[in-house]
């Protein structure tokens, strides 16, 4: 059985001392080898951004595509091979910027894969401009006045649009983190984990010591219950966001368990030559 | 106007039958085509197009002929109007002679000096006898076979087909129906106006579809089970067919946010090791270009469909072009790899697009199939299609690895060999582990950088197409000592076969070579024939002569003359063959 070091390569990623996203990486290892999984059997797809690099930190396939395109890619390649662990991951630029369409219509499409965003509130890997994550008045490269415009919440939005499992994390609970991405594989059907993720270069105002100031942790609340939708939003919108664990969870079919027709056997694997039965019955529809 | 009793004896007739949107033109067009077809006739069927759904005039036209014809005539032999409109707006095509055949309830009136014979029918009157209104286009039908003197049962399986799931009373109605205006037009008709087809010379055995059939058929014999797509016009048959089919092969067609999710999932199932496709036309293709460069630097096998259609921007989303040349073959930032395949008759959409399938796996490279809406939309008959010439072939995709042969290195996806293609795993496979990027990376698929790595890494994937001439890049036809060379690519075929046989039955030495691979182009066979032509002209939808730039910058050197056309519209036959009667 795999062991986190098997998920480990010989890459040295190319983040920063201390970036928030060493521990994403961390504790998706982790996660992985927690499950029994090997590494054959996962695929991390992942976007454009400092954090879109995490496909290649992780001894699992790999395959790092467009900016904010990872989740259209992660789908497909679900689609394809239904047997595969999909992970999709990137930034809050590339998840809520560029690929907030994608976000919402896979919640809504609800394959079983998990997304993982390492949310920093800034973008990284262009060197510091504002992201759709930065709050109201937010002071960066182009928004040197401050941020006229207002954040998006990824947590309101995923369940607005009917989220089956979502949970946030924070980059310094790396054991919470584990045990919530190890939730989110487990889950069948779409699920988010959203991770404060800081960016020690770029972000000063939210850095691990402003989340740990204004974090609340909801396993530290033996009344919250995360199976109450509305309860879940309330909770989200009282802590503007800022909240960890699991917020909602819902058990419901997979997309691909809806699909009509469709094998349990990958499409990966099948035989692709058409009956000829089908051939001759779709030709003779145009005789 | 009376002209006394006329009997001709037709090589080929043209049919059209108009009204109002909404009033069930297309299926009236379609059971008489689909009927003359199954008779053995070439037929071929064009829509009036409008994105309006409901209201406005629309048209259906169909050619019948005794050989293959792969476009509308200029002119029509009988009309069938059930608005005036109809009869306003297309008298213009009836030749002399011509027939009009209308509802009487509209009272219908020659416009002055119309050289046709109008019958007057009581469509929707003889329908409600049969048992509904609705079945006045059934008495348009049947007033139609007595004038071409053919018997009403050619129409018996096509109303069987189309109406007994609905029970054997509704085909019993329909029939009648038919038979109501064969019968009127027996006892009120005189034989001022009667035509008669030659027989048919095929066989019965053909098909009649239009090239998006032929392309969603073909996806699904080529083992396409992944689709993904954003519905446009005209493309949106293809998805909507295999929506319909992949139930019954375990195969999936998602209806994607938008046509960038629907490129980026379909090069997920395909990194993934499904064979995946989409299809738009031009405003789609626009927004699929970065990721289109992503699959050719992963070297992802993919394919697109563009059907084209009237551009730019939203430009005449229901209208005929072929406009978007440049875009398949340079649209993407940076250098790929990249093969586009013009199909130019239904026939050839079926095969081209299982060869696409083959040819994205072997050559690891996204493969765009280029129709036009006159293609991808007008139905023709087809040659029987034929599964054993259908073979799958997948490249080099390997399903083990022999982890000993690792060292403990990942996989070389990308590994250095002669061709520059290089063994595909995909993912799940033991011992197959690798790193997929479009940043540029190694022979393991790991990000680098370097110059010397670059230029061996752009190197290897250009170098897969590099002097490249695809089996069949072009069809030519005419005499040995041509001296006139048309070229064109697409459903312009049609006319131009048309204009090239009428202009060399009358003496010009005329030739025709039609491009079925634009990429990567056939320079070397088609300059064999540029070479020997005195004069070359380039026929094709669009304003610019895109083609006949492309072949310059390909390396065609001889002059060249355009013959172009953008008002939505395809060629005329004979309207083509003015235009080229002028440059011979
Ligand atoms: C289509 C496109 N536009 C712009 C870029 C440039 N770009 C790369 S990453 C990025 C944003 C990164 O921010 P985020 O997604 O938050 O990730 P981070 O670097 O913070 O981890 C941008 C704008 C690009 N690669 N592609
Ligand atoms: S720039 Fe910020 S997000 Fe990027 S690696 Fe450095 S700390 Fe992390």
């Amino acid at each position: 059985m795999a062991t986190v070091k098997d998920f480990r390569n010989n890459v040295r990623p190319n983040w920063c001392p201390g970036c928030g996203d060493f521990s994403v990486q961390a504790a998706i290892q982790r996660a992985l080898a927690n499950l029994g999984l090997e590494p054959e059997q996962v695929a991390v797809v992942s976007g454009i951004g400092c954090s879109g690099r995490i496909s290649g930190y992780i001894n699992t396939y790999g395959f790092h595509g467009v900016h904010g395109r990872a989740l259209p890619a992660a789908q497909g390649l679900k689609l394809a091979n239904r047997d595969l662990t999909v992970i999709a991951a990137g930034g809050d630029g590339d998840g809520f910027g560029i690929g907030l369409g994608h976000f919402i219509h896979a919640v809504r499409r609800n394959l079983d894969i998990t997304y993982i965003v390492m949310d920093n509130q800034i973008y990284g890997l262009t060197k510091g401009q504002t992201s759709p994550t930065s709050a109201h008045g937010f002071k960066a490269k182009t928004t040197p006045n401050g941020n006229i415009e207002h954040a998006v919440g990824p947590v309101q939005v995923a369940l607005a649009a009917g989220i089956g499992f979502v949970a946030q994390g924070f980059s310094s609970e790396i054991n919470q983190l584990t045990r919530l991405v190890e939730e989110a594989i487990r889950y069948k059907g779409f699920a988010l984990v959203n991770v404060f993720s800081p960016c020690v270069t770029f972000n000063k105002v939210n850095t691990y010591d402003w989340f740990k100031q204004h974090i609340v942790n909801l396993e530290e609340d033996p009344a919250y219950d995360p199976t109450d939708r509305v309860r879940a939003m309330q909770k989200v919108l009282e802590t503007g966001g800022l909240c960890i664990g699991l917020i909602y969870k819902e058990e419901r079919p997979s997309y691909e368990e809806l699909i009509p027709g469709f094998k349990p056997e990958p499409i990966a694997w099948q035989n692709l030559e058409l009956d000829p039965a089908v051939f001759e019955e779709c030709v003779r529809e145009f005789a | 106007m009376i002209r006394g009793v006329t009997h001709r004896m037709l090589e080929e007739l043209s049919w059209k039958v108009g009204g109002q949107q909404g009033e069930g033109i297309d299926s009236t067009g379609e059971t008489f085509a689909t009927a003359l077809n199954r008779r053995g006739y070439y037929v071929y069927g064009y829509r009036h197009f409008s994105s309006r759904i409901k209201g406005g005039h629309t048209n259906y036209k169909v050619r019948v002929s005794t050989k293959r014809r792969l476009a509308s005539a200029d002119y029509l032999d009988i009309l069938i109007a059930f608005d005036q409109e109809s009869i306003d707006f297309n008298i213009k095509e009836l030749r002399p002679g011509g027939v009009v055949i209308a509802d009487e309830k509209f009272h219908p009136a020659l416009p002055e000096g119309a050289g046709a014979v109008l019958y007057t029918v009581p469509f929707t009157q003889l329908a409600e006898t049969a048992g509904s209104s609705i079945m006045k286009n059934m008495v348009a039908l049947g007033a139609s076979v007595y004038v071409l003197d053919l018997p009403v049962d050619i129409f018996a399986g096509v109303i069987h087909d189309t109406f007994a799931r609905k029970g054997q009373k509704v085909v019993d109605q329909n029939m009648e129906a038919i038979r109501q205006g064969y019968n009127y037009m027996k006892e009120h008709g005189d034989n001022r106006a009667k035509l008669q087809l030659k027989p048919a010379a095929g066989s019965g055995q053909h098909l009649f579809m239009m090239g998006n059939d032929a392309i969603g058929l073909g996806a699904l014999t080529a083992g396409c089970r992944v689709m993904a797509a954003y519905p446009i016009t005209p493309a949106s048959d293809i998805m909507e067919y295999l929506i319909k089919k992949m139930p019954k092969v375990g195969g999936v067609v998602v209806q994607t946010e938008d046509e960038i999710a629907a490129i980026n999932m379909i090069i997920g199932a395909a990194y993934g090791g499904a064979r995946a496709m989409t299809a738009t036309s031009g405003p789609g293709l626009s927004l699929m270009m970065e990721a289109i460069g992503l699959a050719g630097m992963t070297e992802t096998p993919v394919v697109i469909v563009d059907t084209q259609r009237g551009g730019p921007s939203t430009g005449l989303p229901t209208k005929h072009e072929q406009s978007d040349l440049y875009a398949v073959l340079f649209g993407n930032h940076g250098e790929i790899p990249k093969i586009v395949l013009a199909p130019s008759t239904a026939e050839e959409c079926f095969y081209e697009t299982v060869r696409a399938f083959n040819l994205a796996e072997q050559y690891q490279c996204p493969v765009i199939v280029i129709t036009d809406l006159a293609l991808s939309l007008a139905k023709q008959t087809v040659e029987p299609l034929r599964l054993e010439a259908v073979q799958i072939d997948r490249g080099k995709l390997v399903r083990e690895v022999d982890p000993s042969h690792l060292n403990g290195q990942l996989f070389k996806r990308y590994a250095f060999t002669e061709d520059g293609i290089s063994p595909r795993v995909i993912p799940g496979v033991k011992g197959g582990i690798h790193h997929v990027t479009g940043v540029e990376h190694n022979e393991v698929g790991r990000p680098d950088e370097s110059a010397a790595n670059r230029a061996r890494m752009m190197h290897k994937r250009l170098k897969k197409l590099e002097g490249v001439e695809l089996e069949g890049s072009l069809s030519f036809n005419g005499p040995e000592d041509y001296e006139t060379l048309i070229v064109g690519f697409g459903s312009s075929r049609g006319p131009i076969e048309e204009a090239v046989e009428r202009l060399n039955s009358e003496g010009r030495r005329v030739a025709h070579a039609h491009i079925k691979v634009l990429a990567p182009f056939p320079t070397k066979t088609l300059s064999t024939y540029t070479e020997k032509a005195h004069n070359v002209v380039v026929v094709e939808n669009n304003a610019t002569g895109q083609l006949s730039k492309i072949m310059k910058f390909f390396g065609i050197s001889v002059p060249t003359r355009s013959v172009t056309k953008f008002d939505g519209n395809p060629f005329l036959p004979g309207e083509l063959y003015q235009e080229l009667k002028g440059l011979v």
